[in-house]
């Protein structure tokens, strides 16, 4: 098995985990589980592809991607923070529909490939010096631009958590919701600038898939992604940076088996399949016993805050 | 606090009405409309209304929509009335979905998936008046049939393309799961490699999904990184003409023209034709002749082909294929005729005498130039 053939597969594996799972965490930050990833991805994924069959325009491609996301998560949004409904339930229902929506949508477009132009446009670009380093600088520096999109805004989120004003007070929302509006912090404004956010990053999510990875339109193509991502953003602590490692790591476990039975060496997929999700539980309960049962995650996770409940 | 009830309830309602437009769009029953008006019973025959279940989207460019074309023949040839419902899962729905198509006066249903063999039996005791053809299962009564066509030839039509066209003689398929339908595809195919090219092997890649496009593209991926430069595959969706595209190797499809899904890849297909048996089957019960059968014929009754091969391909193999394909119609190619050996160098089929249907049916072995296993 070549390593870098290997890894370069990994990282374009792992990049729809990558979106998705720094969607999650601008979800779950300020406090909002939402389980609608797999839903928004899916409707990134079909508008995203339509508008570049359409309008041969990558930008065009990537904005109505994140738009189709934002609109997802807008409605989760006015669900569970002005309705205060259940989060998991919204979370679902919006899985649902959005598979529904994409599939009502994309039925006349299956089969259908990515105009030239736009592949073209997401093509593989090396970085100077930085893909000339052995093994990993071809898998990591020599990849689409969609590929960089994605580890800069991983730092840039990383960024706004840890120095930013804004992130830190968006922290604080996923933390204490009854402190921060205390604090003259607007909670519900915050709430909504934050999840709209994370469903656009959920949205380009998709698109990656239908645009890049595989640059056809094809019925239910995220096939189950978003629910890894769910995982994800627990089993890296929601940190951003270490979302493109984890990432990364799922999407070379995810290709991991195929990559096997292509070397000659035999073993079970179902088996591969499982990897993930059984890391990620090992990992809470790692975590869970270092930490002494305190969640890494933030506080106030899936409960809804109102202002007169305090 | 009344205040606060309402906007649960609203939300409650909300979110409910998402859920259930979702799974209505996806799924509505469609009522087909006659695109002939030829009334039937003009002949005196027996009016016909068909309804048919298929267990994925009718725009999925596999399976179902293949059986959605044959539909459509249908409705067109006789000028009858159909109903058609996509994506029924393989429980108890399909019953709840038959019922409601006989309700709506269908008297011939066809249901075109596996997993809705005993549903459907047991709806064949429940409406004897009602005839019932059941794709790819194993079950008959008086009124229910079954129906399913022998890809293996276009397989093994396609196994020559691949054959005459690999430049490093290796070959990668990408299959769904290891059942005896997707084993004896294989074999078909590695035995069309072997018969112009026995150097060339044929590497198996199981995904274990029927559907699932990045999987498939992946899998394509790691067996042309392996050596392979040309892919079959046994999936659902077309990841691996993607891959092959992608990877400036070359591809052939399944289930329907893949062509245009990777213009400088594919070579050809093995597709599914439903539409001549669909037009017969509806014929006999409209003419009254029907009975009960199991229907497994291959390219001879025009239920299975090849796409027409693309540039793509070398003009030696368009006459390899044109001749290959003269000779199953007369009856004097089989796809699995002997000699046949299997990987652990046994014979399966002397010369002279080919594989039964039977042992078909039951396939858990491969032929000696693929190289992959049964049994993970």
């Amino acid at each position: 098995m070549n390593i870098e053939s290997f890894l370069t597969a990994a990282v374009i594996a792992g990049m729809p985990l990558l979106f998705a799972t720094l969607g999650g965490i601008m979800s779950e930050k300020v406090g909002h589980l939402n389980l609608g990833v797999e839903g928004m991805m899916v409707m990134g994924a079909v508008m995203g592809f339509i508008t570049s069959v359409q309008t041969q325009n990558p930008y065009l491609a990537l904005l109505s991607a994140m738009a189709a996301g934002g609109v997802g998560a807008l409605i989760y949004a006015v669900l569970t923070i002005s309705l205060r409904a259940n989060q998991v339930v919204t979370g679902l229902a919006l899985t649902i529909f959005g598979t529904g929506f994409t599939n009502f949508v994309g039925q006349s477009f299956v089969g259908q490939i990515v105009p030239e132009s736009v592949k073209t446009f997401f093509a593989p670009i090396a970085i100077p010096v930085l893909s000339n380093i052995p093994i990993i600088g071809g898998a990591f520096f020599n990849q689409s631009l969609f590929v960089y999109l994605g580890y800069g805004i991983a730092v840039i989120l990383m960024l706004y958590y840890v120095v930013t004003k804004v992130g830190l007070n968006a922290r604080m929302i996923g933390e204490n919701p009854g402190a921060a509006d205390a604090a003259g912090i607007p909670v519900a404004l915050y709430k909504y600038i934050n999840i709209v956010l994370g469903g656009m990053l959920c949205g380009l999510s998709g698109a990656f898939l239908s645009l890049v990875y595989v640059p056809s339109w094809q019925q239910n193509i995220t096939a189950g992604k978003g629910w890894i991502a769910v995982a994800l953003v627990i089993f890296i602590g929601w940190n951003p940076v270490k979302a493109i490692f984890g990432a990364i790591l799922f999407g070379a476990l995810d290709i991991l088996g195929l990559r096997l039975q292509a070397a000659g060496i035999q073993i079970n997929q179902y088996f591969v399949d499982m990897l993930p999700y059984l890391m990620t539980i090992i990992f809470l309960v790692i975590g869970s016993i270092r930490t002494g049962g305190a969640s890494k995650g933030p506080k106030a996770l899936g409960e809804a805050y109102f202002r007169e409940d305090r | 606090m009344f205040k606060r009830g309402l906007k649960k309830a609203l939300a409650l309602t909300l979110a409910l009405t998402f859920a259930l437009t979702g799974c209505a769009q996806s799924g509505g029953t469609t009522q087909g409309k006659p695109s002939n008006e030829v009334v039937a019973t003009e002949n005196n025959e027996k009016n016909v209304k068909a309804g048919f279940i298929f267990m994925g989207p009718v725009a999925d460019g596999g399976w179902s929509q293949s059986h959605n074309e044959g539909r459509l023949a249908a409705e067109a040839a006789l000028g009858i009335e159909t109903l058609y419902k996509e994506s029924v899962p393989e429980t108890q729905e399909v019953e709840k979905v038959a019922r409601d198509m006989i309700d709506q006066g269908c008297n011939v249903i066809f249901a075109a998936s596996f997993g809705y063999m005993d549903y459907i039996e047991k709806l064949a005791k429940e409406f004897p008046e009602v005839t019932f053809f059941h794709c790819s299962g194993y079950k008959t009564a008086e009124n229910m049939s079954n129906y399913f066509g022998k890809i293996e030839d276009a397989r093994y039509l396609s196994g020559l393309v691949a054959g005459l066209q690999t430049k490093t003689n290796q070959i990668g398929y990408v299959a769904a799961m290891p059942l005896p339908e997707v084993v004896r595809g294989i074999n078909a195919f590695a035995l069309g490699v072997k018969a112009v090219n026995p150097e060339a092997t044929v590497k198996v890649s199981w995904t274990n999904a029927w559907y699932d496009p990045a999987k498939e593209k992946e899998a394509g991926s790691a067996l042309i990184d392996g050596g392979c430069d040309v892919l079959a595959q046994h999936q659902n969706a077309a990841g691996a003409q993607q891959a092959a595209e992608e990877k400036g190797v070359w591809s052939i499809g399944y289930h329907a023209d893949m062509s245009a899904v990777a213009p400088n890849a594919n070579l050809t297909s093995a597709v599914w034709n439903w539409g001549p048996y669909y037009i017969e089957a509806i014929q006999s019960v409209m003419d009254g002749t029907y009975t009960a059968e199991s229907y497994w014929e291959g390219i001879e009754a025009g239920v299975v082909d090849v796409s027409p091969l693309t540039a793509n391909a070398s003009a030696e193999a368009k006459e390899v294929v044109d001749a290959a394909k003269a000779q199953m119609l007369e009856g004097t190619l089989k796809a699995f005729q002997g000699p046949i050996v299997d990987q652990a160098g046994n014979e399966r089929v002397a010369e002279g005498s080919e594989l039964s249907d039977e042992e078909q049916l039951s396939c858990d072995w491969f032929v000696d130039n693929v190289i992959g296993e049964i049994n993970q």
